[in-house]
């Protein structure tokens, strides 16, 4: 009889936890390949894991990147801030002093190891849950505050939802909102870079559920055909807002086997691992760099908190999941590893955190000073008709004084309205 | 000056920006080695390389979003949609990405692609080959969209397009690749080196964006129209000897509304027409948009000519056309003779 499969979590709110569906390999145990190698002899890359930090803490194997403890304490810090500032937001949203949030907890050494292991010439087309780039790359968090708060210092002036962010200098595309459609921009990027004979390469990321879209499968193919100098990423968090990883195609072969079918470079990495995702992602650049092409990189993590601000996990998953996860907290695995090779301490990690506590709150400070959404000042509404076209076309000129006579029909109507 | 059909002055458009600018790249589905199927990229491989001139994967997507990823880091792509039928897949790249990347980042980011897709029926297409879309582009805020009729307008018009720092949707009507077309299958083909529209300076020039043309200045009525049914009105308001004042909108979005709105209080009367389909068609933004300004001018209801509100049929095709005869009904109702 033919049968139609309906993939399920293994457990739902009140069961215990159980990740046993999550396939795993001892850290060390995948063999590194030369970053020139067939895509065909490193298939074992794509359906192992790979991972570099141990049980005891320790960086074992051919892909332990051999980082200096400086390195590490860098990404340590870059870890903590993002998880801070998330923190510390995620509370100004229930407040509602925002709008909306999305927190990247458990999934910091995503954004950070990566970008860390990038230069700084090569571009990065995240989606939402990428912010630790942004603070390696050295952005004020006062400027993402900002567009959080939609206040008149907003890069986006007010037109994108919080956590949309973009810079052009610091080489981080704007997020859309709409899921993988920078996947394959990605590739044109980098394509572009091929043709320009520039050194640069492009990074991107989506979430597994996105792996889903048809642009998925547009990048992949795109950057197959011509071996474009691209990272892709598919940081498979186990979920999109309740949907299990097993409906987006993760139950019968690893997201990371998707590469070799296309006939690129695909390798499946613990993505808690700050070391091992440290030397996967150097191991794709240099491939890319020296002309081997894209690799695909599935990031094996966990979403330890709700989708959004909008999303209550409680109604679909067991509530102390993250606390069962077999990968644990990618922060606790770097710092025990930098512990045991006695370079950091947990005095240290508690002063850390109290720093960049203090740092969050004051930089909180000055970004509410120039507005939030409903209180202080308020950017020029007129903004919202700048930057559809280069010029300004004559049907918005005209739209434009529109709302000039409604603001001040309002005042006469006594209707609140806009201000 | 030199005779030129609209493929080759398209072709000519592309030859002349690849030559004056580096980043200047062509992109689509047999646009390379061969040149195209509709033969408008022929040659330009051969000249300017494999890595300037892609044959691209099958996947209108795809082609979309990789130049959009190019033109992020300073390439100049124009993109061929194989036939405008085609481009559905890459709708979601186009409306949210390629029309909102320099409003959502405040101008940090922009894209200026250029998708070129021939459009329109009368070629014996079916309901595939022969759409025209163009309505669906219009109702999107950020992308400019354009449709020449002539040759003339079409190397001035693509050469505005790749340099225009906006997205730009540039259809052609293949039916005209090869000459102007009145709308009576019957008649034998006329080649575009009889019409003064097919003579074409060789090196660069523009015809902006966002101007429509007055093709025929007349006094009894304004017909309003694009792409191949500029000779379509131009033929029935002859067979009717109705002084019809014909404008070639050439850009549908922007829209250059004031000299329609002009003519029309000059006329009193108004026919717009296009070959896509009536209901939400281009159309009714125009007929809305005169309405609005010349109400009190007009001396008849605006008519509307356009496509039947169904798929392009393959076997019925010239009597799903908006020919002649479709013409004609319109300008008796706006001239007032039912």
């Amino acid at each position: 009889m033919p049968r139609l499969h309906v993939p399920q979590p293994p457990t739902r709110p009140g069961d215990k936890p159980d990740f046993s569906y999550v396939e795993l390999s001892p850290a060390g145990a995948i063999h590194k390949p030369d970053v020139n190698a067939r895509v065909k002899d490193m298939e074992e890359c794509a359906t192992g894991l790979i991972r570099v930090l141990d049980d005891k803490h320790e960086a074992v194997g051919q892909w332990n990147p051999r980082l200096e403890a400086e390195d590490l304490q860098v990404g340590l810090r870059h870890m903590v801030h993002t998880r801070v500032f998330d923190d510390r937001m995620q509370k100004t949203q229930r407040q509602g002093k925002i709008s909306f949030y999305m927190r990247s907890y458990g999934e910091e050494a995503v954004s950070v190891a990566q970008t860390m292991a990038l230069q700084p010439g090569d571009m990065l087309f995240p989606s939402y849950r990428q912010q630790g780039a942004y603070l390696v790359r050295g952005r004020p968090i006062v400027d993402l505050m900002c567009q959080l708060l939609s206040n008149t210092r907003d890069m986006c002036k007010g037109r994108q939802l919080p956590v949309m962010y973009h810079w052009n200098a610091g080489r981080i595309f704007s997020i859309s909102g709409n899921l993988t459609t920078q996947f394959p921009q990605a590739v044109g990027w980098a394509m572009a870079a091929a043709i320009r004979n520039e050194d640069h390469i492009a990074a991107t990321w989506i979430g597994e559920g996105a792996s889903a879209e048809a642009d998925f499968h547009h990048g992949i193919i795109f950057a197959a055909v011509h071996q474009a100098p691209v990272i892709m990423n598919i940081v498979n968090n186990q979920w999109a807002i309740s949907t299990f990883q097993g409906t987006a195609g993760g139950e019968q072969r690893s997201f990371a086997a998707r590469g070799p079918g296309y006939g690129i470079a695909g390798i499946r990495v613990d993505g808690n691992d700050f070391l091992a995702v440290h030397a996967v992602t150097q191991w794709a650049a240099q491939r890319a760099r020296t002309g081997g092409g894209p690799t695909l990189i599935e990031l094996v993590t966990y979403r330890a908190s709700a989708h959004s601000t909008s999303d209550d996990p409680s109604r679909y998953r067991p509530k102390d999941d993250y606390e069962h996860w077999p990968l644990g907290d990618p922060i606790d695995r770097l710092k025990n590893h930098l512990i045991a090779r006695g370079e950091w301490s947990e005095k240290q990690h508690k002063d850390l955190q109290a720093e960049l506590d203090a740092q969050v709150a004051a930089a909180w400070k000055e970004a509410v000073s120039f507005g939030a959404l409903n209180e202080g000042p308020r950017l020029d509404r007129l903004l919202m008709f700048e930057d559809v076209y280069k010029d300004f076309p004559e049907n918005l000129r005209r739209q434009r004084e529109q709302l000039d006579a409604e603001i001040k029909l309002n005042a006469e109507l006594g209707l609140k309205g806009a201000e | 000056m030199a005779q030129m059909n609209m493929i080759q002055a398209l072709n000519s458009a592309m030859d002349v920006m690849m030559a004056r600018d580096p980043s200047v790249v062509v992109m689509g589905e047999d646009v390379g080695y061969f040149g195209g199927v509709f033969r408008v990229t022929d040659g330009l491989q051969r000249k300017y390389g494999e890595h300037r001139v892609l044959d691209s994967p099958i996947s209108e997507g795809g082609i979309v979003a990789t130049a959009i990823g190019m033109a992020v880091n300073g390439l100049k792509p124009v993109a061929e949609i194989q036939f405008a039928d085609y481009i559905y897949p890459a709708v979601d790249q186009i409306a949210s990405e390629l029309a909102r990347i320099r409003y959502r980042s405040a101008g940090d980011f922009s894209s200026a692609v250029v998708v070129r897709a021939p459009c329109g029926g009368g070629i014996r297409g079916g309901q595939t080959h022969s759409q025209s879309p163009e309505a669906i582009f219009t109702h999107i805020c950020g992308i400019k969209v354009v449709m020449p009729s002539n040759p003339y307008d079409a190397k001035g018009l693509l050469i505005s397009a790749i340099e225009d720092e906006d997205p730009v949707i540039f259809f052609e009507p293949k039916r005209i690749y090869n000459g102007p077309f009145d709308g009576d299958p019957n008649k034998p083909a006329v080649p575009w080196s009889t019409h003064a529209k097919g003579n074409v300076p060789e090196g660069h020039y523009k015809v902006p964006i966002g101007k429509c043309d007055i093709v025929r200045p007349g006094e009894q009525v304004t017909i309003v129209t694009y792409g191949t049914m500029v000779y379509v009105c131009e033929a029935a308001a002859k067979k009717l000897n109705i002084d019809a004042e014909i404008i070639d909108v050439r850009t549908m979005s922007p829209l250059d509304i004031d000299p329609i709105c002009s003519s029309v209080k000059k006329t009193g009367r108004c026919v717009v027409a296009h070959e896509a389909t009536r209901f939400s068609g281009f159309g009714a933004e125009l007929s809305a948009s005169i309405q609005e300004e010349c109400f009190w001018y007009l001396e008849a209801p605006i008519q509307r000519v356009a496509g039947w509100d169904t798929p392009y049929p393959h076997a019925f095709e010239w009597e799903y056309f908006p020919g002649q005869a479709r013409v004609a009904l319109a300008l008796r109702a706006a001239m007032g003779q039912e």
